[in-house]
Order: structure tokens, then C-alpha cells, then sequence
């Protein structure tokens, strides 16, 4: 239910009908259905589970909330500062 | 890894966790629906790490500890066949059933195995024509597209020997469920968040209306649990009840809507079991008409006659419902091992006893040392 | 490595069979042919051209494995280390290596953990009905080779057919002897609080590579066994202390970490000597590739098995100097200092995780499954 871990779409074609992709995750290759994302383009960023891609990663909406996260704790460390 | 990485980041935990102490002004008891959950909590040590007043219970959100004893006696019985190759996940291989496990059914001789992918059990059943691959289709709505679309391409392709024994469940009729028993005293949960990048989250949200719950969809990785229980943490201080995304960057309202197409063209809802908990009305998947051909209980109807009787001893049900903890079993550790588990939530590495003695907590484990730093001044 | 059965030595009646057959184990002609024309080519010493029913060495020979020094210490002070270990795997060639190789390995890193020199193997083969000879050949070319690299000599075999459908194409065993210098004494039980853990480089190559070539595991990407003869790495750490190998000890305890990876290391030898183990998961080397694989198939280096990579128990006052010493050395260029040996929760180990939190790891439950939960 729970293990999916983002990667990479490097390539993308068809077998049998269905969408198919290689997908890099930090250096390992491995195919998998990307039929559930007919908008998926190479060079995106997916979560696959069991080897078929069930979103898209929010690439912008990731970066913004790591930074967001960073600028509150310095502000917080510097509250906290004597 | 990238997207991975940057949540296990030990400087934006803290700082979550700074901001749930500063946060919390009494205790709070919260949920984490999710078996991947439990395990990156206290894999990571996260559970340690939070303040006193945040109580985690460990939720039924593991479908291989929720897969009824009957359906794997079936399994089992379908596995001993000659004719069969049963192919399955790995989780499944070493739950007990009323006698043995798979595992065991393959030392003896069995042809059982193990794929990655369900689309794997496709290839080998082209591969075997003489044989009737079955596969083991568990898991929760996150699973659901990926086996469903195993069944869709085994019917455009004219597969006559593949079937798959379904086991689906599904998680907000489990969810109400435990929001209406008695004994309930969550006061908030935090969602599966790949069972949400699926479903989306819309269907919570008639939930935190009735039962004036917060429910925040939560990601996996430590700095996305901590932002999870804090968003919880700020509802429930301020009084507000209301679905929120601590997962944005996988998670949309609507989920994939592709996915849930699939899956509502092959499966339907059904009542089902848990293991532990029992019947949930509408909380399963079960095949549609269109697609029974492929149902291993009516390719095989001799197994559905199997009944079971569950352990005594084994009080899963409580802890998955959350009302008691592992080490409040009087057989955790004893009589109930990883390596003898009497029930579900010990085999399965998600279930949280396995998870608990495996990961276990220095403090039940033996005897204080103050040598060792357990707790918040780790 | 494309095998030329035509180039082996007189090979003419191993043509005439492609296969392994029942009558190769049947100590007749045609097992002759094969030990003659197979076998013995690939293992040419003196030792096992006797061709006994037991292959006899004098205990000069052993002396060669020992110094001038070593020598002058009374005989009964001598020691022998002797073991024995069988080898299944499947496949029996994976990325990396292949059964051959790991065999030799196995009973060389068996020796050398206890702090031996490894000289003498012998090599047992249980063949199955059908096993493709060309296989055998590389198999068996690879045992050679290995022994080559580690320094031993293989003088004593046998071979066994079993019946197609048992025997997964081809089992091994082999038994190895090596000597132990006087003063060299290293032991599981010999852990001291205060000790540094030492590994040798990252963790849970093996291991994933052959999860890499399971069905329905593949991925593109190659991981690649890291099957290697540590005895030499071992050697070059015994000499590391001031003094060299005969004041004191300077290493406590060795284990090569193989199935349960270093989880299963840490923990025998916390409970063999009867103390805590503390470590931080940052240090652990792990290869990107390796920690990528280990993530998507919901698996965990520190349970995965090892083939080339050893822990090592040294007092504190000596880490620095055999820590130094390892990273001279090939094997053990990564070689990382992880933890402490603790007085506190005596045979338990325990991990600072990377976020600051704790976590007990205990010994793995059976074989790594892959899991999607």
C-alpha cells in the first residue's frame, strides 16, 4: 500500500497498448507502466509502486515547501537566540 | 535519492518537532493510518523523538495484516495444487495460516512466487500455457490500479490461465468504522498518503464534517510525518476540523483520475473481513461481473468451503483498532515472535509488533540503563 | 567468459558430452575422464597430482605459512584453523562472480576471520544430471582462479551426480585449513566496551546483486557482487598494531559479514561477548545504486548479505592505525569506523538514526522478501 518511491522517467514508449517508461531512481533502471499518467513527459519526476507510476511528483510544489520549511526555522532559531 | 533525501534530513525534522512542542498545550492522541507509517516512524526513531504529549496509535493500514486467515488458508490450498503457479507479493509470504505459510508451501515443493510488479505474473503465465498462474491480489486502494490493470491486460491478451484471488480493502469505510465504535479515543488522523495519491482526499471530507475529526493526508518520510502531526496538532489546538494536504507534492484532491477509472471498471465495492476486526461493510473490492472469469475462488470453487478459527491468544484486532499497544500483548515476545507469530501484525514487517520488537523500544526491551538516552532528550 | 572446450587439454571424451550425465559420478571411466580432463588441468600442484584417497601434507608445508619468527615458539603452540562451508546459490552466475568464486572466498574469509593464514582447500562437487558441461568448465575455471588470488591451493576434490530435478545444476562444498601465527588471537568473545567497530567498505553489494538478477527483480542498473579473498586485508591489519602481529592482539574480533549482512554481525558478536553495541546509520557505507535498489524493493543494506567485507572489533588505542592500514589496501579503500562496543544493554545493538533518533536492531527474521506495504 505504502512503498512508492520517486523517480526519473529517462525514456518512454508502448508495449501491448499500455505506457511504459524506464525510470531512474538514483542510479538503478527499472520499467514501469506509466499508464495512469497520460501526461507524463521524460525528464518528470513520478512515484512508482509495485512497478506502475500513480502520480506525478509536483517538482515546484516540493522545492517551495523545503524552502518554506528551511526560512522557518532560521527565523525560529533566530527567535530563540539570546 | 532525490525527492527521498531531503525528508529524512535531521535539522527539518527537529525543526517540526520544535514547533509541535511549541504547538501542543495538552496531549493529544493521533492515528497514522498507514503501516509504511509505523515503519518509517519507528525505523527513523521519529516516535521517540516526539513530545510527551503526542500519543501515536498505530492504525489497521496494513493490508497484509488485515487479510483474513481464510483468505490465506485459500491461498495456501490454491498454492498445493500441481497445476498452479501462485505468484504473489513478497509481504505475503510469511503470514501464517491456520496450519502453515506460503513460504513453507514452496520448501515443500510448491511452485510459489514472488514478483515485483504484477504485470510480472502476466509474463509467466504466457510463459507456463499448461498451468494456471493465480495471483495474490492484496493491498489497499494504492495497489488496486496496478492489479486491476494485470486483469485488463490479461483479457485483452485472451490469458485463459490467469486468475487472481482478490483481497482488496479499502480505507475510509475503516476509518468510519473506527470513528463509530464505542471505545474510540482518536482525536486525529493522519491519511495514507499513496492510498490518497490514488483516491484523492475528497472523501474525507464528509468524514471531518460528521465527526468533527482533522484527518491531514501524510507522506512517509520523517520530516512529512512531523509536518503531518503538527498540521493535526494546530487543528485540534485551535479547535478546527478539516482535510488538509501535508503531502502536496504527490498528493491532488481528485487523485488520479485515470486509476480510479480502472479500477472501477474491473472491481466493485464489497463488504469484507479484517482480520482482527471483522466485517466492514462496503470496505473491500471484489470483481465485477465483466472481469469474474478471472476470480481464482470461481475458477477453483472447491476453496470456498474453507473456514478458520483465529488464534486465542492473538489480540491483533485491538491493536490495529488501536486500543492496545504490542507490548501490551501478554504474549508479545513470548509465545508471539517474528519468527513464531501468532498473528498477522507480527509477521507482516509493517504490522506494528513486528515493527515494535524489531525496531523495539529500549525501555520495554530491558531494564532503563542511563547510560542510554531514550525518549525526548535523545 | 565464452568457454573453448576444444582448448582444454585432450578433451576429446568430455565432446562427446554436452551434459553431465549419471555416469560421471559413477567412479568409473567416465568420472576419470572428467577429473583427468576437467578437473586436474585447472589445479596443478603437487598436492593434488598424488590423486589418494587422501591427499597427504607434511607439516613443512604448513610451516611455509608461518614466519622465521613464528617458528620458534614450541610446536604445541602452534595452531591450525580448519573449516567448512557449502555453497547453493542460484543463480550460479550473477553479476560479479558466480558460485566458483564464492566458494573459495567463503572458506578463505572463514579462515582468515579467526586470524589464519588459509593454505589447503579441498572442493566438493554434487553436479546435477544435465548441467551443461561447458558450465561445469567455467565453474570450475573460476574456483581455479580464485585460488590463484587467495593464495591457496585446492589438493583435495570429489565429485557426486544427483538426479536431474535435485542439486539446482550445482552444489559445492569446501573445507580449507590455514595456520595461526603465535600471539594472534582473535575470537567473537573478545569485545571490550570502549572497542571501535570497524567495516571493511560498503554493505550490501552481494545481496542486492542477486536480488538484481531474481525473477521479477531486474533492474538495468548493474550492482555487482563484491566476492573477494580477505585474507590478505587481514594479514595487512594484524600488522598494523605497533609491533606487528605478536604483541598482543591488536584486533579483538573479525566476522565477514555474509548472510544477515551486518546486522547479523553486530549482533552475534555483541551476544558472544556479552556486550552492548552502539552505531551511527550515517557511517555505514552504502553504494547510491545499492541504496536506491534497497529502497524501491523495501529492503535494508544493513540486513543484506556481503561477500568481500569484514567487521572488525580493535581496541581504541589501535583504530587509527588499522583503520589507516585498510584503506592502503584495496578492499578496503571505504573502510569506515561506525561505532563503539558499550557497556550498557549488554547483547543488544543499537542505531542513532540519521534523523537523531534510536532504534534497536535485532537479528533478521529469515530471508530478505521484498515487500510493498
Amino acid at each position: 500500500m505504502c512503498l512508492g518511491i520517486p523517480g526519473k522517467v529517462i525514456e518512454i514508449y508502448e508495449v501491448n497498448g499500455m505506457k511504459m517508461g524506464k525510470v531512474d531512481f538514483g542510479g538503478v533502471v527499472k520499467e514501469a507502466c506509466l499508464a495512469y499518467l497520460p501526461d507524463l513527459k521524460v525528464g518528470d519526476y513520478t512515484i512508482i509502486h509495485v512497478g506502475f507510476g500513480i502520480s506525478q511528483l509536483d517538482e515546484e510544489e516540493a522545492q517551495q515547501t523545503l524552502a518554506l520549511l528551511r526560512e522557518m526555522d532560521m527565523l525560529a532559531g533566530e527567535l530563540d537566540a539570546p | 535519492m532525490k525527492y527521498i533525501d531531503e525528508y529524512r534530513d535531521e535539522a527539518l525534522t527537529r525543526g517540526r518537532l520544535d514547533e509541535i512542542r511549541r504547538t501542543a498545550t495538552r496531549p493529544w492522541t493521533l492515528m497514522e493510518v498507514c503501516g509504511g507509517q509505523t515503519h518509517s516512524l519507528l525505523r527513523s526513531g521519529l516516535d521517540q523523538l516526539l513530545p510527551p504529549e503526542i500519543e501515536l496509535v498505530h492504525g489497521p493500514g496494513c493490508p497484509v495484516c488485515v487479510t483474513p486467515l481464510e483468505l490465506i488458508d485459500k491461498a495456501i490450498a490454491l498454492a498445493s495444487r500441481p497445476e498452479v503457479i501462485f505468484v504473489s507479493y513478497g509481504d505475503m509470504l510469511r503470514v501464517p495460516g491456520s496450519e502453515r505459510d506460503l513460504f513453507s508451501v514452496k520448501a515443500a515443493g510448491g511452485n510459489v512466487r514472488v514478483v515485483y510488479s504484477p504485470l510480472d505474473s502476466l509474463k509467466i503465465a504466457r510463459e507456463n500455457p499448461d498451468k494456471t498462474v493465480v495471483f495474490f491480489g492484496i493491498g489497499f486502494e494504492t495497489t488496486a490500479p496496478a492489479n486491476a490493470m494485470a486483469v485488463v491486460q490479461a483479457k485483452n491478451q485472451g490469458l485463459r490461465n490467469f486468475a487472481m484471488l482478490v483481497s482488496h480493502v479499502t480505507v475510509p469505510a475503516a476509518i468510519c468504522a473506527l470513528l463509530e465504535s464505542p471505545d474510540v479515543r482518536v482525536n486525529g488522523f493522519l491519511a495514507a498518503g499513496h492510498v490518497c495519491t490514488v483516491m484523492g482526499y475528497w472523501e474525507y471530507e464528509p468524514l471531518v464534517e460528521k465527526y468533527h475529526v482533522p484527518i491531514v493526508v501524510t507522506g512517509f518520510e520523517p520530516v512529512d510525518i512531523a509536518r503531518g502531526v503538527l498540521m493535526c496538532v494546530k487543528q485540534l489546538e485551535e479547535g478546527r476540523a478539516e482535510v488538509e494536504n501535508a503531502y502536496a507534492r504527490a498528493v491532488r484532491r481528485e487523485g488520479n483520475r485515470p486509476a480510479q477509472a480502472v479500477i472501477h471498471d474491473v472491481f466493485e465495492p464489497c463488504d469484507r473481513p479484517w482480520r482482527g476486526i471483522g466485517v466492514i461493510p462496503r470496505s473491500g473490492y471484489r470483481f465485477r461481473e465483466a472481469y469474474r472469469d478471472f476470480d481464482a475462488e470461481l475458477r477453483f470453487p472447491e476453496v470456498q468451503t474453507i473456514a478458520t478459527q483465529e488464534s486465542s491468544l492473538c489480540m491483533s484486532g485491538l491493536i490495529l483498532q488501536g486500543l492496545k499497544k504490542p507490548n501490551q500483548c501478554p504474549a508479545f515476545g513470548k509465545e508471539c515472535t517474528p519468527q513464531t507469530p501468532l498473528g498477522a501484525t507480527m509477521v507482516s514487517s509493517e504490522g506494528a509488533c513486528a515493527a515494535y520488537y524489531r525496531y523495539g523500544r529500549l525501555a520495554e526491551v530491558q531494564t532503563p540503563n542511563p547510560q542510554i538516552q531514550t525518549g525526548q532528550a535523545g | 567468459m565464452p568457454l573453448n572446450i576444444a582448448s582444454w587439454t585432450c578433451p576429446r571424451p568430455l565432446q562427446n558430452y554436452p551434459t553431465i550425465v549419471m555416469g560421471h559420478g559413477s567412479g568409473g571411466k567416465m568420472m576419470a575422464d572428467l577429473i583427468q580432463h576437467l578437473f586436474a588441468p585447472l589445479f596443478d600442484n603437487d598436492l593434488l597430482a598424488q590423486l589418494g584417497d587422501s591427499t597427504t601434507i607434511g607439516l613443512s608445508r604448513i610451516a611455509d605459512g608461518l614466519s622465521p619468527d613464528d617458528m620458534r615458539h614450541a610446536i604445541r603452540d602452534m595452531r591450525l584453523a580448519f573449516t567448512t562451508d557449502s555453497f547453493v546459490v542460484s543463480p550460479l552466475v550473477f553479476p560479479g562472480g558466480d558460485i566458483g568464486e564464492l566458494a573459495v572466498n567463503g572458506t578463505v574469509n572463514d579462515l582468515a576471520m579467526s586470524g589464519a593464514r588459509p593454505l589447503f582447500l579441498s572442493a566438493g562437487f554434487i553436479l546435477e544430471e544435465g548441467l551443461r558441461m561447458e558450465t561445469l568448465g567455467q565453474i570450475a575455471t573460476s574456483v581455479a582462479a580464485a585460488c590463484r588470488e587467495a593464495g591457496v591451493q585446492l589438493v583435495a576434490g570429489d565429485t557426486k551426480v544427483v538426479n536431474k530435478g535435485h542439486g539446482d545444476g550445482l552444489y559445492i562444498n569446501t573445507s580449507g585449513i590455514g595456520v595461526i601465527a603465535p600471539g594472534v588471537n582473535v575470537a567473537p568473545n573478545r569485545a571490550q566496551p570502549g572497542d571501535a567497530v570497524i567495516v571493511s567498505g560498503t554493505m550490501g553489494d552481494h545481496g542486492m546483486a542477486i536480488m538484481s538478477v531474481r525473477e521479477g527483480l531486474e533492474f538495468e542498473t548493474r550492482i555487482e557482487s563484491d566476492t573477494a579473498p580477505l585474507n590478505g586485508l587481514v594479514q595487512a591489519m594484524l600488522a598494523a598494531a605497533p609491533g606487528g602481529e605478536h604483541v598482543g592482539s591488536p584486533i579483538h574480533c573479525l566476522r565477514d559479514a555474509t548472510r544477515g549482512g551486518l546486522a547479523a554481525v553486530l549482533n552475534e558478536l555483541a551476544a558472544a561477548s556479552g556486550a552492548g553495541i552502539e552505531f551511527e546509520e550515517r557511517r555505514v557505507p552504502v553504494r547510491p545504486e545499492v541504496h536506491a535498489a534497497c529502497e524501491m524493493l523495501g529492503l535494508d543494506p544493513l540486513y543484506t548479505a556481503n561477500e568481500g567485507k569484514l567487521v572488525a572489533i580493535v581496541p581504541e588505542s589501535q583504530a587509527e592505525a588499522v583503520l589507516g592500514m585498510m584503506r592502503t589496501h584495496p578492499l578496503g579503500q571505504e573502510a569506515a569506523r561506525i561505532g563503539r562496543v558499550v557497556a550498557g544493554h549488554p547483547g543488544l545493538v543499537v542505531a542513532r538514526t540519521a534523523i537523531g533518533g534510536s532504534r534497536v536492531v535485532d537479528l533478521p527474521a529469515g530471508e530478505l522478501l521484498p515487500r510493498i506495504c
